[in-house]
C-alpha cells in the first residue's frame, strides 16, 4: 500500500459499515441470476464423462469406436487427447500449480486413481444419447490394491500410487517410491527443555474424515471453440483468471486464445479453484466445431471433486501450573488425494498461531490415497490440526482446574509475538477477544441436565495477492466499476461501498460488474479470504486514481494547483476560501465537460497486495445429549471473531454463521464414507449428512473490530476462521455434556453411544 | 434411461391389464419419490410406468362405516396430515407418513408406495403394521387382502405377482382408549432414513391396563418386523417401567440388523429397545386420553 | 419413440412443451422452458433447490416427471413477484442479507411462501422443521429463518389492516 495512503481514522462512513442492499439481490431473489449451468447457446450439445469405478487400477485401453458410432454422438475423448505434462516446482497445496498432476487429474492417463476419476468423455445432441455413448465406451482396466487411509498409506507395504514419487524432506533421499510426498518439518525454541519445564503434559491422537465442501450448485460450464483456434468458456468459478490459465496448460494453447466469463455462482469455499470438465468441454468443442455443457450430478461432485483431507493428529502440549505453555508438539498425517498437496503447510502456519509459545515443534506429512485430490475448504488444512490443538488445550484446563478461556488469556499473542513461521504479529484483537467471551451472557448461563458447553480459539493467516479494479465516471456522475471476483458472499456490496465512500458518493450510484478475463488485468481467485482486502484495496486505490484525474482538472479549470483543490462529498472545491470563489464542480459535471477537458474519467488499479494480518476466532457452544441415544443437539452458539473492520456487517456475520454451521456438521455428521473396494458409498445429500435448518439454533455473533493498519480500511479477511474453531467446540460442548473426551470426527451416536458405555463401565469397575 | 413408456389409466382394471400384458418392467408411478430417484441412478429401469393418480378411486381418503379407514393408493403424506379425523384415530400413522422425506417429499409421497417399495427403514411401515393395515391388492385374478407385513418379502421385493397393484390400505375400527405413535431414530433432525423406526398401538381398558398392543421394528431386519414378544411384554400391564423394559428387550432381541453406512448394529440393537420403550409410553398416553 | 406433448399454465400462463417420459419436471423448466430460475442441486429430491408448487403443493420438481402435470398448474420462482412488486419474502431475504451465494434461495423462497401460505404464524421450530428439506451451505441458516419471520409478520399485519 503506498506510504501516503494511511488508514482511515473512525469517523463516521456513510456508505462502509451499514448494512446496504446487495445489488445482486434482487436478481437474485427472483431466479434471474445466471448460474453455470443457466447459460445457453445455440447448436450447444451435452457432455458427459465416463469416470473409473474403480480406485486403482491400471488403464489399459480405451475402446471408443461403439460410442462414436451412435447416432448424436459429435465426439468422443480420452487420454490421447491431451498431451503429458511436467512436474512443476513448488509451492505445493490444496491450490494445485503442478501440470502434470493436473492434467491426470482432469482425465486419467496411466492409470485411476479413485472411484470417480474421469477417463473418457463424450459430448452429443441430448444428455440422454451423451449418457447412453458413456455405456458403449469398453476400458480394460487391471484393477489393483488400492489404499484409502493416510497411516495405512505410510506403510513400507502399502500399494503405491505414484512410481515416480519419492518423499521430499527427508534425508538421505529415499530410493523407494512412497506414497509420502513430502515431510514438513517447523521448529521454534528448544522443546525438549520446554518439556522438561512442564508440570503437566497432555497428549492425545485425534482422527477425522474426510468432508466435502458441499457447494449446492455442482460444477457447470458451456465450452464454446471456433475455427480460429480460440475459445470461450463460460463457467462457475471462484477464479476465472486461474481457470484461463489452468485450461490453457492443460490443453497447450496460448492464455490470449482464452476468454472465460465467470457466472455467478453458487458456493465454492475452495471447492472451485480447481479445473474439472471445463478442460474437457473446451477440448469436446474443438472437436465437435459446436459449444458443449457439460454438468456435474449431484454424485460425480463427491466421487470426483476434491474434499478436504481426512486426517490423523497426534498432539503433545507441556504446561506449568499457574497455566504457561512450556513446549507444543504436532504430527500431522493427512490424505492428500489421489495426487500431491493437502494443506499441511497452512496446517503448521496456523495450528498453534493464535498463541505466544516459544517451544514448538510441528511436523507434517502430505499423503497419496486413492481418493480425489483434496481441494481447498476454508482454511484449507487447518481445521483438523485446531480440531486437536484446542481439544488438548480443553484438556489442560481442565486438569489445572482453570477457566478454559482463562487458560488462553495467560497464553494468547499479542501484538509483537512471534508465531512458529517467524511472523511477528502487528495488532490482533484476541486478548479483547477472549474478554469478550468472558463477558458474554452466553458464557455463564446455566446448563440443565444432559447439556454441556464448549469452548476453542482458531487463527487462519488469510490471503493478499494481485487483483486489478477499473473505475468509470459515466457522463451522469454515476461510477461503474469493473473488479475481477465472482461474488460468492457479497462482496459487490463491499466493493460498491468502499467506491461510495472514496467518492463520497450515495452507495446506489455505484454499479460493479465482474470483469472476464479480457475485460481486465489479472486477478486472483475469490478465496483465501482475500476479496475485501486485496481487491478492496484496488478499488480503493482505482477511486482515488479517479479522484486525482478530476481535481487535476478542477485546478486546471480554476487555474489553481492541484494541492489547492480538494475533493469532498462527490466534488471537487477549493481548498479554501483564499484560494478561490469558485463553486464546486460535482461529479457530473465534471463527467459532463469531459469531452473538453481531456476525454472521458478513469481510474485503476494493478496490485499485489501485501501486509494482511491474521485473523482470530472463537467459537462458545452450548449441546444437549440423549444419553440413551447418543443425538446431538447444538442449542446455543456465539462466534466471536476479529473481522478488522466490518465493511458489510450483515455479510461478516453471514461468514460466521456459515462456517460454525460448516463446523457443525464436520464435527457431528459429515464423512466420506468407502466400501472395501475403495468406491464412495454416499454420495449424495441424503447420506452425506450436511446440517439442515432444524439442526441447528441460531448463530449469534460477536464482531471484534481492531483494524489491520495495513489496509485503508483496516480490513481483515473473516470468510475463512470461523471453519477453525466449531469442531473442537462443538466436541468439547459434548465432552462436557457426557463426561468423557471424544478424540475422532464426526462424533456421531454410535460412537458418542460407545464412549459413554465406556464411561460407565469405567465407573462401575471403580 | 429412454424409451420408457408412459400410461396414465383411468381405472383400476385398465391398470391391471397394463401390469399383466407387460413383457418387460412396469412399474406403478404414484408419488414418484422412490421410483423417479432408483430411475436416475438406474438400479430400476422399467419399460413401462403406470401412473396410478388419474384413477379417482385411489384418491380417497375415508372413514368407513364400522369407524375403519380406507386410504387409498395416491393418498400423499401431505393428505394425511391436513385430516383431522385421522389424525385423532390414528396419530402414530399419521406422523410416521409426516417423517417420511421433506415438506416437499410429503407433497407428493404415498403411504401404499412406501409399502410397495419394500425399503427396510422405510418410515410409515412398522406404523401400518402396528396398526394392523390390510393391503387391498388388484390383480388379473381379482381381489385379495393381506396384512401389510406380508407385502414386503425382502429389500425392495414384494410378494405381488405380476399385474397386480396395491389399490389401498385398510385400518381396523379403532376400539375406545387406543392410540398409536411412531418414533425413528436418525443422526440428523430430519431428512435422513431411519436407522431404526418403531411403531406401537396400543388398546387400553377403562383403567388403563393394556388390552391389546402391536409393536413394529422398522430398518433392523430385511423387512418391517412385527415383535410379538415385545407385545406381550405389554399386555395385562399399565406400562410400569418392568414392563417397558421387558418390551425393550424384546425388541432388542427380536432386531436382527446389518451394519452399514447409516449404522451399526450393535448400535440398532440397543436403539431399538430404547425407541420401543418411548413409543410405547407416548403410545399409551395417548390412549389414555381417548 | 415419440415425445409426449404435455399442455400445462406456469406462472398463470398456458404452456406446451415436448418432453421424454424421463424427462423430470425440472429439466422440462430449464431446458425445454428456458426458466432457470428454478436450480437443481442434486436431483434426488435432497436439496429443495428445485422446489416449485405443483397444484398449489409444495414439491420437489426433479421428482416430478415432466408429463405428470399435463393439466396442472406450475408456480416458479419467476411468478413469485407481481410485476414490479416484490413479494415480502423476496424483500425480508434481501433486507435480512439471507442469501450469500443465492443458489438456494428460489428454492427457499418457494418453499417459505407455502409455508406462510399454510400458516401465517409459525414458530421458528415450526420454520426450521418445514424447510427442512432445503439446503443451504453458505448462510447457517440463522438470517433466512429471520427473514421469513419477519415476513409472516409484514404479511400478518398488512392482512390485518385490510
Amino acid at each position: 500500500m503506498p506510504d501516503d495512503v494511511k488508514v482511515t481514522d473512525l469517523k463516521e462512513f456513510k456508505s462502509v459499515g451499514k448494512r446496504n442492499p446487495r445489488p445482486d439481490g434482487v436478481d437474485k431473489v427472483t431466479g434471474r441470476a445466471k448460474y453455470g449451468a443457466d447459460f445457453f447457446l445455440p447448436g450447444m450439445l451435452y457432455g458427459r464423462v465416463l469416470r473409473s469405478p474403480h480406485a486403482h487400477a491400471v488403464i489399459k485401453s480405451i475402446d471408443t469406436s461403439e460410442a462414436l458410432k451412435l447416432e448424436g454422438v459429435k465426439a468422443v475423448i480420452t487420454r490421447d487427447d491431451f498431451k503429458d505434462l511436467p512436474h512443476a516446482q513448488p509451492p505445493y497445496g490444496p491450490i494445485v500449480h503442478d501440470g502434470g498432476d493436473i492434467t491426470r487429474n482432469v482425465m486419467a492417463r496411466e492409470k485411476a486413481l479413485y472411484d470417480g476419476h474421469p477417463v473418457a468423455a463424450v459430448c452429443a445432441t441430448s444428455d440422454t444419447i451423451a449418457k447412453k455413448a458413456l455405456k458403449l465406451i469398453k476400458v480394460d482396466y487391471q484393477v489393483l490394491l488400492h489404499v484409502i487411509d493416510p497411516v495405512e498409506a505410510m506403510r513400507d507395504d502399502a500399494p503405491i500410487l505414484h512410481e515416480d514419487q519419492f518423499t521430499n524432506g527427508v534425508e538421505p533421499k529415499p530410493t523407494k517410491p512412497s506414497n509420502i510426498f513430502r515431510v514438513m518439518k517447523a521448529e521454534r525454541g528448544d522443546l525438549d527443555k520446554g518439556f522438561a519445564e512442564a508440570d503437566l503434559i497432555v497428549e492425545r491422537e485425534f482422527n477425522t474424515k474426510a468432508v466435502h465442501q458441499g457447494y449446492i450448485e455442482p460444477h457447470a460450464c458451456v465450452a464454446s471453440a471456433s475455427e480460429d483456434g480460440t475459445v470461450e468458456l463460460w463457467c462457475s468459478t471462484q477464479g476465472q483468471f486461474n481457470y484461463r490459465a489452468t485450461c490453457a496448460m492443460v490443453l497447450g494453447i496460448p492464455t490470449s486464445k482464452i476468454k472465460v466469463t465467470p457466472s455467478e455462482i453458487g458456493g465454492g469455499f475452495g471447492g472451485k479453484l480447481p479445473v474439472y470438465g471445463e478442460p474437457l468441454a473446451i477440448k469436446l468443442s474443438m472437436k465437435a466445431r459446436r459449444p458443449v455443457k457439460m454438468v456435474m450430478s449431484r454424485d460425480e461432485v463427491f466421487r470426483s471433486t476434491g474434499p478436504t483431507s481426512g486426517a490423523n493428529v497426534w498432539i503433545k502440549i507441556g504446561v506449568k501450573k499457574d497455566g504457561r505453555i512450556t513446549a507444543a508438539e504436532g504430527v500431522l498425517k493427512y490424505q492428500a488425494g489421489a495426487f500431491k498437496g493437502s494443506g499441511i503447510g497452512a496446517a503448521i502456519g496456523c495450528m498453534f498461531s493464535e498463541y505466544d509459545l516459544d517451544n514448538i515443534r510441528i511436523t507434517g506429512y502430505d499423503v497419496c490415497v486413492n481418493r480425489p485430490k483434496v481441494a481447498a475448504y476454508r482454511a484449507p488444512g487447518v481445521p483438523m490440526a485446531a480440531f486437536g490443538v484446542e481439544s488438548v488445550m480443553n484438556e489442560i484446563a481442565d486438569k489445572l482446574g482453570m477457566d478454559t478461556v482463562d487458560f488462553r488469556l495467560k497464553n494468547a499473542a499479542k501484538e509483537g509475538t512471534v508465531n512458529v513461521q517467524g511472523i511477528k504479529y502487528g495488532p490482533i484483537g484476541f486478548i479483547e477477544m477472549l474478554e469478550a467471551v468472558k463477558a458474554h451472557p452466553h458464557y455463564n448461563a446455566p446448563l440443565k441436565e444432559n447439556q454441556g458447553r464448549g469452548f476453542a480459539a482458531g487463527y487462519w493467516m488469510h490471503a493478499g495477492g494481485m487483483s486489478c479494479a477499473t473505475i468509470n465516471v459515466q457522463d451522469d456522475g454515476t461510477v461503474n466499476l469493473l473488479e475481477g471476483n465472482p461474488d460468492i458472499g457479497g462482496s459487490r456490496a463491499s466493493m460498491c461501498a468502499l467506491v461510495a465512500e472514496e467518492f463520497g458518493i450515495p452507495y446506489d450510484r455505484v454499479r460493479t460488474t465482474i470483469a472476464d478475463t479480457s475485460s481486465l488485468g489479472f486477478t486472483l481467485f475469490t478465496a483465501g479470504s482475500r476479496v475485501t482486502y486485496a481487491t478492496g484495496m484496488a478499488v480503493v486505490e482505482a477511486a482515488r486514481s479517479a479522484i486525482k484525474l478530476m481535481v487535476d482538472r478542477a485546478a486546471k479549470a480554476w487555474g489553481v494547483t492541484a494541492d489547492q483543490v480538494v475533493w469532498e462529498n462527490g466534488q471537487a472545491r477549493p481548498a479554501s476560501s483564499n484560494v478561490g470563489d469558485f463553486p464546486p464542480m460535482t461529479m457530473s459535471e465534471l463527467a459532463k465537460k469531459a469531452p473538453m477537458m481531456g476525454g472521458a474519467i478513469a481510474g485503476h488499479a494493478e496490485i499485489n497486495a501485501t501486509g494482511q494480518g491474521p485473523a482470530i476466532g472463537a467459537h462458545l457452544v452450548d449441546v444437549e445429549v440423549d444419553p440413551e441415544t447418543g443425538f446431538v443437539k447444538p442449542i446455543r452458539f456465539t462466534v466471536f471473531q476479529d473481522v478488522g473492520r466490518a465493511i458489510s456487517p450483515d455479510y461478516v456475520e453471514g461468514q460466521m454463521q456459515g462456517g460454525a454451521v460448516q463446523g457443525i456438521g464436520w464435527a457431528l455428521n459429515e464423512e466420506y464414507i468407502y466400501n472395501d473396494k475403495g468406491q464412495l458409498q454416499n454420495a449424495g445429500f441424503l447420506d452425506y449428512r450436511m446440517p439442515v435448518a432444524s439442526d441447528v439454533p441460531m448463530i449469534d455473533t460477536v464482531m471484534i473490530e481492531e483494524p489491520n493498519p495495513n489496509h485503508p480500511y483496516g480490513v481483515r479477511g473473516v470468510g475463512e476462521t470461523p471453519i477453525v474453531p466449531p469442531q473442537a467446540a462443538v466436541i468439547n460442548a459434548v465432552e462436557n455434556a457426557i463426561g468423557t473426551r471424544i478424540s475422532e470426527m464426526p462424533a456421531s451416536p454410535p460412537k458418542i453411544l460407545k464412549a459413554l458405555e465406556a464411561k460407565k463401565r469405567a465407573l462401575a469397575a471403580e | 434411461m429412454e424409451d420408457i413408456r408412459y400410461e396414465a389409466p383411468k381405472t383400476v382394471k385398465a391398470a391391471v391389464a397394463l401390469l399383466a400384458n407387460e413383457p418387460g418392467l412396469a412399474k406403478v408411478l404414484a408419488g414418484g419419490t422412490d421410483l423417479l430417484v432408483q430411475m436416475r441412478a438406474e438400479t430400476v429401469n422399467p419399460q413401462l410406468l403406470v401412473d396410478i393418480k388419474k384413477i379417482r378411486e385411489t384418491h380417497a381418503l375415508k372413514r368407513l362405516p364400522d369407524g375403519g379407514w380406507r386410504i387409498g393408493a395416491s393418498v400423499t403424506g401431505a393428505e394425511m396430515e391436513e385430516h383431522k379425523r385421522l389424525k385423532k384415530d390414528w396419530p402414530g400413522l399419521v406422523e410416521a407418513t409426516d417423517l417420511i422425506g421433506s415438506t416437499q417429499i410429503q407433497g407428493r409421497c404415498t403411504p401404499v408406495g412406501n409399502l410397495c417399495n419394500a425399503s427396510p427403514a422405510a418410515d410409515s411401515v412398522p406404523a401400518q403394521i402396528a396398526a394392523g393395515a390390510i393391503a387391498v391388492i388388484v390383480g388379473p385374478n381379482g381381489t385379495r387382502e393381506i396384512p401389510a407385513e406380508n407385502v414386503a418379502v425382502a429389500p425392495g421385493r414384494t410378494s405381488l405377482a405380476k399385474g397386480e397393484l396395491v389399490v389401498a390400505l385398510l385400518l381396523p375400527p379403532r376400539p375406545k382408549h387406543s392410540s398409536d405413535a411412531y418414533l425413528r431414530f436418525i443422526p440428523r433432525s430430519e431428512m435422513d432414513i431411519a436407522v431404526v423406526g418403531c411403531g406401537v398401538s396400543l388398546t387400553l381398558d377403562v383403567d388403563g391396563t393394556c388390552t391389546a398392543a402391536r409393536v413394529a421394528l422398522g430398518a433392523v431386519g430385511p423387512r418391517a418386523i412385527l415383535v410379538g414378544d415385545a407385545a406381550k411384554a405389554l399386555i395385562g400391564t399399565k406400562l410400569e417401567p418392568a414392563a417397558l423394559e421387558a418390551a425393550a428387550a424384546a425388541s432388542s432381541a427380536a432386531a436382527m440388523p446389518i451394519d452399514d453406512k447409516r449404522g451399526t448394529k450393535e448400535f440398532r440393537i440397543k436403539i431399538a429397545g430404547v425407541l420401543t420403550r418411548r413409543t410405547a409410553e407416548i403410545a399409551y398416553e395417548r390412549a389414555r386420553k381417548n | 419413440m415419440a415425445k409426449h406433448h404435455v399442455s400445462a399454465t406456469v406462472n398463470g400462463d398456458p404452456v406446451e412443451f415436448l418432453c421424454e417420459t424421463s424427462q423430470s419436471l425440472l429439466e422440462v423448466l430449464r431446458e425445454e422452458l428456458q426458466m432457470t430460475g428454478t436450480k437443481e442441486g442434486c436431483g434426488t429430491g435432497d436439496c429443495g433447490a428445485c422446489s416449485v408448487m405443483l397444484d398449489g403443493r409444495l414439491v420437489c420438481s426433479c421428482l416430478v416427471l415432466g408429463v405428470e402435470t399435463e393439466g396442472k398448474s406450475v408456480e416458479t420462482i419467476e411468478g413469485m413477484a407481481k410485476g414490479d412488486e416484490l413479494h415480502p419474502l423476496q424483500r425480508k431475504f434481501i433486507q435480512h442479507a439471507a442469501l450469500q451465494c443465492g443458489i438456494c434461495t428460489p428454492g427457499f423462497l418457494v418453499a417459505s411462501r407455502a409455508l406462510l401460505e399454510e400458516n401465517p404464524d409459525p414458530t421458528e421450530t415450526e420454520i426450521r422443521f418445514w424447510l427442512a428439506g432445503n439446503l443451504c451451505r453458505c448462510t447457517g441458516y440463522d438470517k433466512i429463518v429471520r427473514a421469513v419471520m419477519d415476513a409472516a409478520q409484514e404479511m400478518r399485519e398488512s392482512a390485518n389492516a385490510r
